[in-house]
This record gives structure tokens, sequence and C-alpha cells, in this order.
């Protein structure tokens, strides 16, 4: 078969089997997989890989016989690798014991073995179990100008845009393919002229939109375009610290899952934004202008999937994509706060945070006060992913509120702004 | 009146099949799910967000579409019906092809034993003008005959 992309004389020996049958698929499928979207070459992956899928999930087995397939030939990634958030944890995510028979027999049956796999295909270690695999206290880090192979959506969003590292949104086991290969076909979000803005978001709010909000607006509005966006640095500033990472994490996780944003850029604060300003926008960019109506009727349309709109919430869910260190912190002060205005000491009903492994490590050693409050407040802190512990029919029947537009978007959940959030939790109930 | 649409073919194949048509995007995920969880022999669609193909049998038919959209996941659940032979038989893009639909259809093409033929860029019109049950003729050059 004549292939359109320019191969190096190792990758054609690849391609004709020298590394075995299985390698030639791999690199075949990279090749098919670029070639549809006008790929002249492949280009080295320089930096570790992220793997979006976490769960052993039984229906799924087609997939974990590619990879036995892969690590029968030998093959691995090319460096250590985080994967997406595990599905379960009994000790800090309650279940009954049908829920628990369900999970452990039926529907994550092939955890163990998958996992197994995973260790076997080069992943980083135990605690490599995150969304946001990018954090420090997690260290998959990438710097500017960084080829990645990932997939995960509000990863892939967040390296391009607040790191300036190129990634396109590869789905489940292509992301794999690269690791293996070392090299990913160059195209679309690799490319200069694709990382350029073909729409121009004008923020004109009254105060700090809310993050998960501004995202799904934008999402919603240009869908998988790259948007330049305006006027969010009165509110958020023009340094790319702590706080201002939190709110970009969150912005940009919904207008991955909401739209199917791959890049964004802010004016004065993302890297590319900083280094071309207005130059990165393409001539014939359309407007869209966000204010307060705007974020209003946004969110007014989110459906209710509740079988009972009116019921009682039975769990609340923080963190999708997972918090940081310093949103632990945040959070803890923002419950303090609400609880002593509700005259409570506890919250009213089953509260869960969600966060990276490595960074609960951290924030339990180095900042115990807060931790000690979370814990005295009656919330729950795991490292689950939400939204493959939802994504299920068993699940998908409970009342969960969230503050996560990622999580409203998969699952029945329902979404709340964080004051909202922090109040209904307390006072356990709408 | 048979109508004659001319698109690009991803996975190039021959077939005459029904049509099923989602004016909006495909969701993968939520689509598959539950057939899938249930090990059922069909897919019966369970995205309760898409008015068009909410309980709708897709297996082995031309699943006409403009994209698909979701979870980063689409690829490999595209790849995971076909494994589970549940999948449709085409898929008929009015747009150009996303990377999830794209790494699906391919996944497929490479790793299993069959095939779902995967034609884009059929434009805004075969959308508006193919409708649920109509006959889909396919080409191997990209030609979709309509009616």
């Amino acid at each position: 078969m004549e292939y359109k992309m320019i191969l190096t004389p190792e990758e054609e020996a690849i391609l004709n089997g020298s590394q075995g049958e299985t390698m030639a698929k791999v690199i075949k499928t990279l090749i098919l997989y670029g070639e549809t979207f006008g790929a002249k070459r492949f280009v080295d992956v320089t930096a570790p890989g992220h793997v979006v899928t976490s769960f052993g999930i039984s229906v799924m087995s087609p997939v974990f016989n590619i990879t036995q397939e892969l690590i029968d030939a030998g093959l691995k990634a090319k460096a250590p690798f985080t994967v997406d958030p595990r599905p379960i944890d009994y000790a800090n995510v309650k279940c009954n014991p049908i829920e628990k028979l369900i999970f452990s027999k039926i529907l994550y049956g092939e955890q163990a073995r998958y996992e197994a796999q995973l260790r076997k295909l080069g992943l980083k270690d135990q605690n490599a179990f995150t969304c946001a695999c990018y954090l420090d206290q997690v260290g998959n880090t990438p710097k500017k100008g960084d080829i990645l192979s990932w997939a995960e959506s509000s990863a892939v969003v967040y390296a391009n845009s607040v790191i300036g590292a190129r990634c396109n949104r590869n789905s489940g086991i292509i992301e794999l393919f690269g690791m293996i290969l070392g090299k990913v076909p160059e195209f679309d979000l690799l490319t200069d002229e694709d990382r350029k803005a073909k729409w121009i978001i004008e923020v004109k709010t009254s105060k700090k939109p809310e993050a998960q909000v501004l995202g799904s607006a934008i999402g919603l509005k240009v869908m998988e375009d790259v948007p330049y966006i305006k006027g969010l640095n009165q509110f958020i500033g023009t340094t790319l610290d702590d706080e201002t990472k939190s709110y970009l994490k969150d912005m940009g996780a919904a207008t991955a899952s909401n739209g199917a944003v791959g890049l964004y850029h802010v004016e004065n604060l993302t890297p590319e934004a900083v280094e071309f300003g207005e130059d990165i926008i393409n001539k014939d960019a359309k407007v869209y202008v966000i204010d307060d109506a705007e974020l209003e009727r946004v969110k007014a349309s989110y459906p209710v999937m509740w079988k009972d709109p009116n019921g009682k919430p039975d769990r609340c869910f923080i963190g999708c994509p997972h918090l940081t260190y310093a949103q632990l912190g945040e959070w803890t002060d923002k419950f303090e706060a609400e609880l002593k205005k509700q005259g409570k000491t506890k919250v009213g009903m089953n509260t869960i945070m969600t966060t990276a492994p490595d960074v609960l490590e951290a924030f339990k050693a180095g900042d115990k006060a807060h931790y000690d409050k979370l814990v005295k407040m009656g919330i729950h802190l795991t490292s689950i992913c939400p939204l493959m512990y939802m994504n299920n029919p068993l699940c998908g029947k409970k009342n969960v509120i969230t503050n996560s537009n990622k999580l409203r978007t998969y699952t029945t959940s329902r979404y709340y702004t964080n004051n909202e959030i922090c109040e209904i939790a307390v006072k356990g109930e709408i | 009146m048979a109508r004659e649409f001319k698109g690009r073919p991803v996975i190039a194949g021959e077939c005459k099949v029904e049509a099923v048509v989602s004016r909006q995007g495909f969701n993968t995920l939520a689509s598959f799910q539950k057939s899938a969880l249930a090990k059922k022999k069909e897919t019966i669609v369970s995205d309760q967000n898409n008015s068009d193909l909410f309980g709708k049998n897709i297996t082995g038919k031309a699943l006409c579409l403009p994209q698909t959209i979701g979870s980063t996941t689409g690829g490999m659940v595209i790849y995971t019906a076909t494994a589970l032979n549940i999948h449709p038989r085409a898929m008929l893009f009015s747009e150009p092809i996303d990377s999830l639909a794209a790494a699906g259809v391919i996944l497929s093409d490479v790793w299993t034993n069959d095939t779902i033929t995967a034609i884009d860029n059929l434009g805004q019109e075969f959308l508006d003008y193919v409708q649920d049950g109509m006959q889909v003729e396919i080409k191997m050059d990209g030609t979709v005959i309509v009616g």
C-alpha cells in the first residue's frame, strides 16, 4: 500500500516488520491516523506520556487484548507514563454491598489485570493515577514546546494552553502507540498554523466569571476551534501563579468537555499569547461576547437529569479535574466559613473531594492544619475519577451534585457554582 | 429520487445499507455505553441528550452524522464496538472526520477482522437530505447514493 506520509528509512523498516508484526501494526495505525489529517511526517515525542484509560471495565476486553499483544511483543513506552484516576476507592467513597459486588466482579472485574498490564508497559509508579498529571507534585510536567503523546481532554488542553506544549486531542490507545513508537504524526495542534485563534472571546462580565461556566460557554460556542480570550486579566491577573493556574485548569476542562477545545490563549497570560500577542489571531476570527446575561443563559440551559428533579442530593463531588494543592486549602477555608455561617460543625451530606495521590500525600504532610480541619468537617478525600465512578447504571441513578462542568456533561450529576455547592453540601439539601 | 454525494474515503468500502441519522454531534461513549455494558448483540443508542438517535438500533447500519463528540475514550469505544460486533456498518460524516472517530475506524480496520467504512466531507446538504430508513449505497471512491 502506498502512503502519503514521508517516512524515514527506520520508519519504513518498522512498517515492513523489522521490529515485529505488532510494532508494524502500531506504526501503520499512526500513519493512517496522521494521513487522515494531512500529516506529512512523524515528529519525535519529547516528554513522558499520559494515558486516558485507567479503568479495567470488563466490557473493554478488546482493548486489554491489544495491550496484551503489545506486552507479548515486548513493547513498552519510551518513558514512564501517568494515567487517569482509578474508578473506585471503597475506603473513602462508600458503596453498599451490592454496589461493591457489582463493581468488583462485573463492572471493574479486569482492574487488577489491566493495572498489571500498565506496569509492564511502563507506568510511572503506583501514584501515577490522576487526570492532572502536570501538577508539580505529580511531576509529569512538560516544558513549553515539548511534543506530547497524551490523551485525556482536560490534560491536553492544559498542556497546550497553560504550558505551551504541543499535543493533539488523541483517543485512548492512539496515545499509547505514540508513546511506544516515540513519535507522533505532525498535524493540527502540533503546527504553528493550527495553533492560531479562530475566535476572539470578549469577557465583559461585572465580576470574575465562574471558571467552569465560562469554559462551558466558550466550548459550546467554538467547539473544536482555538479561542483567544480577552478581558480576563482584570479578574485573574497576568501571572501564572497557583491560583490562576487552578482557574485555567477548571476553565479549560469545561471548554474541552462542553466543546472539543484542545488549545486556548488568554491575552497577556498564557505563553503563546504573551509571546505573539494578537498576531496569533487569524484575520477572519469570529467574535463571541460573554457578559453576565450570557453566562446566566448558559448555566440555565443545563438539563436536570435526576429522576426526581426535586429530590434530595445523595452525594457531592468536588474536584473534576483533580484539585490542586492550593485548591484543597482554599476549599477548606470556604467550608469552614460556610459551616460557621450555618452554625454547624460538619457538612450535611456525603461530600467528596478528589485530588492526585501525590498531591494528597503532600497535603497531608505539608498542610496538616487544613487536612485535619477537612476530616473534622466530615469531608472525604480520595483520588478516584468521579466520572468513571458515576458512568454506570448503578451510580447514574444517584442524585449527585458537582461543581464540575465535565462531570455534569458526561453523567446525570447536577452542576452548581462553587459558592452554591458549598452552601448545599453544608445544608444537606438544595 | 436517488441523490448522489461525494466525500473522502477515510476507510474505503462498498455496501448498501439502511441509514440512521444524527443531526447533532454523536457522543460515542454515551451512545454505546449501555448496550456494551449489558453485553447486547446490538447497539441501542443510550445517549439521552441525542433525541435523533436515543433508543434506536445502529448496528449494521450507515450512521450519518456531522462529527463525534465527547470523551477521548471515543476511539477505543468505536474499536471495542467493532470487536464486539455491535458496530455500525458505515459512518458517513457531513463534516471532516474528528480525531476520535478517525482513531476508532482506523483501530477497527487495523486491529480487528472487520471494518467500519468511513466517508467524511459529505457536506451539510447530505445530512439535510438523508433520513432514517433510506437505503444508502457506498462506493469505494467515496460516492454515496441516497434513496
